[in-house]
């Protein structure tokens, strides 16, 4: 199941392990990213609290963790190629995954059609 | 409580074209200018560097300065050396105050019977009152809003512009000429502040939209942004006022003491001139350095720079990512004994010291037209 955050992160959750990126309107926002930094495995990630970094040319975001709970992996192949967070921000620029706290904190967060029109909203 | 009346956001000639061509919009030096376009601030910096960008630079302020002596005037509040500025010539310098600090940076080209002088936007208020307020028997025209600027630069900006005014192309680096592109009268420099090759044009306020779509129905031609612009700038080594220069920084701290002449340096005769000839015998006691960062995060302006030990030795003035240099850059000041070439700072970036070396500026090579 996929959720969304008014900070336009989304989460996929797994089996008992989620995925975690910025959406496609977040990266349209932000521009061409040059730069981006993902907690390493081990760490403890707080809900609405920085997890990680993400910065265009003219300025640096923060993409904060939808739920609390422990990192297992960031994405290398973002931090390699930072690029990737434009070309496939909803699929392989993913930020890193973690073991959620507790899954029913993802039930605070929007669903698919809630976020589009969060969006619509935007504009 | 009485109403605020709303702030109104100034616009240049070209504010529909900006929007037909699909710009993101933001408010710069009170005007709604475009930071980038579809392209996006990478592609855009990549793309002049390459071919040829047009930018919009029309918020700036196009000044004319006329009377007697309107270059021995002007000497009185710039160090520049204008008495001996060819006609037809432009050169760099800047406004300085009592304390030997810079109120802005500008471009002076003679004219012949007037100087046309080229002031920052976010400044040209305060320049032009500071002109009018010392320059005697100067007749100080401001154009306006009936005037706009669009700078082509690249490395194929002079194909371009050839096409049109078959000089252009032979035309030496920080010369002006007075033309017409399909009729429409225009006056251009070759200059620019990119570090390519490049053209400053011009136009009258009601030609600017005109121009601007026959440039970028070129193929070379593409639109750029104020994003870019920054970091075109920024690799080429060059300041933006109001960040690398303030009212606190001297042309020696500044290290732009190439743009005062032995005449001027010895003859002072500009605000402050007592305090940048005491610092041109005894060194500055802090310097304007470029940092390149050993990793590949950014350090931005405001970054505290400190030296291997974690004493604090300066401040991060502009900073960001290089798209042509591939690779994050800075710009600051630091005390004058950390200033070489090589010595290795920390940047406090996001609370944690990161290795960064001094590096020279430019960061990428600068390309100007040599004849």
């Amino acid at each position: 199941m996929i959720r969304f955050t008014k900070d336009h992160e989304w989460i996929k959750l797994e089996g008992d392990v989620a995925t975690v990126g910025i959406t496609q309107f977040a990266q349209g926002q932000l521009g061409d990213v040059v730069f981006v930094e993902v907690p390493e495995a081990g760490r403890a990630v707080e809900a609405g609290k920085e997890a990680a970094v993400v910065e265009s040319v003219k300025a640096a975001s923060e993409v904060y963790a939808p739920v609390s709970g422990t990192v297992t992996e960031g994405n290398q192949a973002v931090a390699d190629d930072p690029s990737l967070v434009n070309r496939d921000p909803e699929g392989e620029g993913w930020f890193f995954k973690l073991k959620l706290a507790n899954t029913a904190d993802l039930d605070k967060l929007m669903d698919e059609a809630a976020y589009k029109a969060f969006v619509e909203e935007q504009h | 409580m009485s109403d605020h009346p709303a702030e109104t956001i100034l616009t240049t000639p070209l504010n529909a074209l900006h929007r037909e061509l699909g710009a993101k919009m933001v408010p710069f030096a009170g005007y709604d200018m475009p930071v980038q376009y579809p392209m996006g601030v990478l592609k855009e910096h990549l793309h002049t560097r390459e071919k040829a960008g047009l930018f919009d630079v029309s918020h700036m302020g196009q000044v004319i300065l006329r009377g007697a002596d309107p270059a021995a005037a002007l000497e009185t509040l710039v160090p520049g050396d204008l008495k001996a500025l060819g006609l037809g010539r432009m050169r760099y310098s800047f406004f300085t105050n009592g304390s030997g600090g810079i109120l802005d940076d500008l471009m002076i080209t003679n004219m012949g019977d007037h100087l046309f002088v080229v002031v920052n936007a976010a400044c040209k208020v305060a320049d032009i009152a500071h002109m009018r307020e010392h320059l005697k028997g100067v007749d100080i025209e401001y154009l306006g809003d009936d005037r706009g600027l669009l700078a082509l630069q690249g490395p194929m900006a002079h194909i371009v512009l050839a096409r049109f005014i078959p000089e252009a192309a032979t035309m030496p680096f920080m010369s002006a000429l007075t033309g017409s592109i399909q009729g429409v009268p225009v006056i251009v420099t070759r200059s620019g502040y990119t570090g390519e090759d490049g053209y400053e044009v011009s136009v009258d306020a009601a030609d600017a939209e005109k121009i601007a779509r026959l440039f970028l129905a070129q193929e070379e031609v593409a639109p750029i942004g104020l994003g870019a612009r920054d970091s075109l700038r920024l690799e080429a080594g060059l300041c933006l006022y109001g960040h690398d220069l303030d009212a606190t920084t001297t042309p020696v701290e500044a290290g732009l003491t190439w743009a005062i002449s032995k005449r001027r340096r010895e003859e002072g005769g500009f605000p402050g001139d007592a305090v940048v000839k005491a610092q041109l015998k005894d060194g500055a006691a802090r310097k304007r350095v470029g940092i390149v960062p050993e990793g590949r995060a950014p350090a931005r302006e405001g970054t505290e720079i400190q030296d291997m030990d974690g004493r604090v030795i300066g401040t991060v003035t502009s900073g960001g990512f290089g798209p042509t240099l591939n690779g994050p850059m800075a710009m600051g000041y630091v005390d004058a004994g950390h200033a070489a070439a090589g010595t290795p700072v920390q940047l406090v970036v996001r609370g944690k010291p990161l290795p960064a070396k001094v590096a020279p500026m430019p960061f990428v090579p600068q390309r100007y037209y040599r004849g």
